[in-house]
């Protein structure tokens, strides 16, 4: 037996429109199955990781992975393959037609649908694509050596630890079905993160953006961030464990209300799962659930979130918004629990479960934000406590959101308006409900700032439950 | 609800005979890995390793009387991995061509020379013989081989049994099953194959008396081990007593925080043991290497650790082991060509050694006067690059036989847990929080009923200072998960982890309950 891939990738490293087209024709024509989906994954990473102040690892890889849902009558199965010879290929579609034949009914399965329209969205950039391992390579050394000079510049004694991660991705996703439905879309995305860490050892701090746009991302401004954050966090002391006043900076208040996406999903809020269940049954559709400055929405086309205009199924992601004013307006039907339930799909997923029993989707999911900066923020806070991000956020109980987690790489007191010392990290155990009834302001969220859509925000009494030594 | 479906276990087609798998070979491998290394060093590599995988996946979920997902994949291609001037490279390709993978062994030598643009301490590997050789997984069945008549036939049975046991009202269940065939090639003469083959089965019942309602989930640990390891846990004659523990939690008192004495059945104990000892001796991770990510350890620096650091007892004693039969973590050698190890983390109480690789050996080895890698060195995929791993790390059981009914019998006021639930541990592995599945009141040496809302927090070396009864061979598990994350780009390791039954003094329990409407 041979084994090779017959299929040679261009030199952008992943498939093209047309070339994407003619293999998803070539899988759909292997199949005698009464439906069949084909997605396609296709492309390349560059990622470049540093530790010690030198790049450590990095690596370049391309990839392209084919899976392929047959339906039987209301018998479904998939396979998965990246070997893309004709032979490997139909032996991937056979073994699925197979499992589908094998598999008992689902009555949950919904059919494939037609051909869709989809919203033109560009979240593809150049910048990110063809970042190359020498200017990965250069924007490490940035951060390292920014840093560093912030650290001299202080006068401190030995010299920083620096770390971090950067990561670019470019490629296309496809799906395809046998009833025509054809979709291809071409999205890139590159994150850079990096941790300072005093010789000490008592002091830490972290920065980190992401972006499908290489351009927008500053390496010089993540390393004297994390730089400054480190400078600053040096001896911490120990204060009270209990309820404090805290600012969560974007990247710490993405953390914990990214949980409210897990929540939206309908059957789950109305078979009693999850914290928009209503006690003794139905849901809280209609009902304030959070303070009324909080808003929720969903729109791939938001220039802060650039979603990709199509789901795993082909089905157009739209404009919804969850939360209005604290009020929960809108949960996310499935097309199989919309059908049931006689209402608009929201998203697709229907059969073998997928109608509901999962968490929602949260991938275009953005927190309105307000007006002020995180500076000011900090300048109207009497006594509090300034998070960077946390770490292991863990749910304790999903009726309540209740998370644990830990503060990390930067934990300041604030008095009178001002960051006055560095304290030790709390383990923290706080119900997102709560926290989300306890908002006293809403930041501005500033991607280009903070590589996050969150906006900052002070909520009070967020309960700190216990004192962490590690730094 | 799902409309209610007419269960139809589908018969078993055909009948699969058992098998013994020798060894797969693929049959371009030793070529292509050949041809990377060659191209590798034409390039100006100094040391070049080739890794080709193929890795097939099957998947088998449901959910009560439907499957809920059943997915099958392969994975193909390779990674080469090269040092120019002491600075590492990486690409990977799925273009199993001989062009193709030159030319990718070639973008690894340009990121070589990228990295070596900001290197300040080049790297330096342990010696190692090379190896030549094939090794295979022991097992009796090929798991993924098993028709998936046969799989569905069991986790059905299984849903039923547990279905019939009255206030349940839903039953998960499923099956993961992996063959992993892996060449590694090195430029130092290294050139072995090797077949993994591994099996976890999952169940999780959810009960409800129309006010409350309580989830169970059985552990069921992953192992290297084919088809029979499945058939042993006899998953639909055990259903109905797993689901019942559900049940029971209806009826649980939640618990009043305070300090309590701690009994943790292994099935809890392994997931501890993984995250508050086997992560901070990771070396990499004491040295800073994961700094940005995972965090860094307390077990830090190592000047100050090695024969120095009390992390408990006498009576604990923490083995790092590669060779023990049916865990995960088995090979007959890392992904450098390493042969696996075993050696003492912890003996009596005193922290010994690190996790390695071959790169890592030498930052310690004064200090451990071991020069060789303990074979630590691993990557998920043939996409990523391999780095420091961790093997399995078990707490080795107590020389008497102590059994859990003698520890439950000394103890006068305490909680035991069974199996894991939440966890959660700060980045330098300090502080942590673990719950579980069921919790027992202990009272005066007898389990005094049901309780609920538990979670142990703590801080790792009190933690363990405080551990002062330990179950002897008979009462020793080996627990384990597929999923153990780690690194930039993340990636998951397989890992198992042994341990008798263990009662710590004084431990703090918060409630989880919080009512908030």
């Amino acid at each position: 037996m041979t084994i090779k891939s017959l299929y040679q990738q261009t030199a952008q490293q992943f498939l093209s429109q047309s070339e994407a087209k003619s293999l998803c024709d070539r899988i759909l024509s292997f199949s005698k199955a009464d439906e069949t989906r084909v997605n396609i994954t296709s492309g390349s990473t560059g990622n470049t990781r540093f530790a010690g102040g030198q790049v450590t690892t990095s690596g370049d890889t391309a990839n392209t992975t084919v899976t392929v849902l047959c339906t039987v009558g209301k018998k479904r199965a998939s396979t998965t393959t990246n070997v893309l010879d004709d032979e490997s290929l139909k032996r991937t579609v056979d073994l699925a037609v197979r499992l589908a034949r094998l598999s008992p009914d689902d009555p949950e399965i919904m059919p494939e649908l037609g051909p869709q329209q989809y919203a033109n969205i560009q979240n593809y950039f150049d910048s990110t694509a063809n970042l190359s391992p020498e200017q990965r390579a250069a924007a490490a050394k940035k951060c390292i050596e920014t840093a560093e000079g912030v650290w001299k510049g202080a006068n401190a004694p030995g010299a920083l630890f620096m770390a971090g991660f950067l990561d670019a991705q470019a490629g296309a996703t496809i799906v395809a079905n046998s009833k025509g439905l054809f979709a291809y879309h071409r999205s890139s995305r590159v994150s850079l993160s990096n941790t300072a860490r005093t010789p000490d050892g008592t002091g830490s701090g972290w920065a980190g953006a992401n972006a499908r746009d290489w351009s927008i991302i500053d390496p010089v401004y993540l390393g004297r961030r994390a730089g400054q954050k480190a400078v600053q966090s040096r001896n911490p002391v120990a204060i009270e464990p209990g309820l404090y006043t805290v600012v969560l900076e974007p990247a710490a208040a993405s953390q914990l209300v990214g949980q409210v996406a897990g929540a939206l999903n309908a059957r789950n809020a109305e078979e009693g799962r999850n914290a928009f269940s209503q006690r003794g049954g139905g849901t809280k559709l209609g009902s304030k659930v959070f303070d009324e400055r909080v808003t929720f929405y969903a729109d791939p086309s938001d220039p802060e979130i650039l979603g990709d205009p199509f789901d795993g199924e082909g089905f157009p992601e739209g404009k919804f918004t969850y939360i209005e004013k604290g009020v929960l307006k809108q949960l996310q039907y499935p097309r199989f629990w919309a059908d049931k339930k006689g209402v608009p799909a929201t998203m697709g997923g229907g059969g073998g479960g997928r109608g509901g029993g999962g968490g929602g989707r949260g991938g275009s999911l953005r927190m309105q934000g307000g007006t002020k900066s995180l500076e000011q923020l900090i300048a109207e806070t009497e006594r509090g406590v300034l998070c960077t991000h946390f770490f292991y956020t863990n749910v304790l109980d999903p009726r309540s959101m209740m998370l644990t987690g830990i503060t990390r790489d930067g934990t300041f007191l604030i008095e009178k308006g001002k960051i006055t010392k560095p304290v030790k990290n709390f383990r923290f155990n706080q119900s997102i409900v709560q926290m989300l009834n306890n908002i006293e302001e809403i930041g501005k969220a500033d991607r280009a700032e903070t590589g996050s859509t969150a906006p900052p925000m002070r909520v009070r009494d967020f309960n700190f439950a216990s004192l962490s030594d590690a730094v | 609800m799902a409309a209610a479906a007419t269960i139809a276990v589908p018969r078993i087609l055909t009948a699969s005979p058992p098998t013994i798998i020798k060894s797969w070979r693929e049959p371009l491998a030793d070529d292509l890995a050949l041809e990377a290394l060659n191209a590798a060093r034409e390039a100006g590599a100094q040391y070049a390793d080739a890794r080709i995988g193929r890795y097939r996946r099957q998947q088998l979920n449901t959910r009560e009387h439907q499957i809920t997902g059943v997915s099958d994949s392969e994975s193909y291609g390779i990674g080469v991995r090269t040092l120019v001037d002491g600075s590492w490279g990486f690409a990977a390709t799925a273009i199993m061509t001989k062009d193709a993978v030159a030319q990718c062994a070639r973008k690894a030598v340009r990121l070589s020379r990228a990295a070596k643009s900001t290197q300040r301490r080049p790297v330096e590997l342990a010696p190692v013989t090379p190896a030549k050789g094939t090794w295979t997984t022991p097992i009796k069945r090929d798991p993924v081989d098993v028709p998936i008549e046969e799989k569905v036939a069991l986790l059905f049975a299984t849903n039923e049994a547990a279905l019939k046991v009255a206030k349940i009202r839903f039953v998960t269940s499923g099956l993961q099953l992996l063959r992993e065939v892996k060449t590694l090639a090195t430029t130092e003469g290294t050139l072995i194959t090797q077949t993994f083959i591994r099996s976890e089965a999952s169940f999780s019942a959810t009960a409800s008396d129309g006010q409350n309602v309580e989830s169970y989930t059985e552990e069921l640990p992953p192992r290297s081990q084919g088809w029979e390891y499945i058939e042993e846990l006899n998953m639909p004659a055990h259903a109905a007593e797993w689901a019942q523990v559900a049940v029971e939690k209806l009826s649980a008192k939640t618990v009043d925080a305070g300090k309590y004495d701690l009994i943790l059945q292994p099935t809890n104990l392994w997931l501890t043991i993984h995250e508050s000892i086997g992560h901070p001796t990771e070396l990499d991770r004491a040295m800073g290497f994961e700094a940005n990510f995972a965090g860094t350890s307390f077990v830090n620096p190592p000047e100050k650790m090695i024969n120095k650091l009390k992390y408990g007892q006498p009576l604990m004693n923490i083995q790092g082991d590669r060779t023990q039969d049916h865990s995960v973590g088995l090979c007959a050698w890392d992904d450098e060509g390493v042969p696996a190890d075993k050696w003492l983390i912890i003996e009596k109480g005193i922290f010994k050694e690190y996790q390695t690789t071959r790169e890592q050996a030498a930052w310690v080895a004064p200090l451990t006067g071991v020069k060789r890698s303990h074979g630590c060195s691993y990557a998920d995929s043939w996409d990523a690059v391999q780095f420091q791993r961790m093997p399995n790390v078990s707490l080795l059981p107590s020389e008497k036989d102590t059994s859990l009914n003698d520890i439950v019998s000394a103890t006068d006021r305490g909680i035991m847990i069974r199996n894991r639930g939440s966890w959660s541990i700060d980045h330098q592995r300090y502080n942590f929080s673990f719950s579980g599945q069921a919790f027992y009141e202990i009272k005066g040496g007898k389990v005094a009923g049901m309780l609920k809302d538990v979670a142990y927090q703590a801080v790792t070396p009190v933690f363990w200072n405080s551990m002062d009864m330990i179950g002897g061979k008979s009462s020793y598990w080996l627990g384990g998960t597929f999923s153990d994350g780690k690194g930039e780009p993340s990636q998951s390791n397989s890992i198992s982890h042994g341990c008798p039954p263990a009662r710590f003094r004084d431990v703090n329990i918060i409630n989880t309950g919080r009512n908030v409407g």
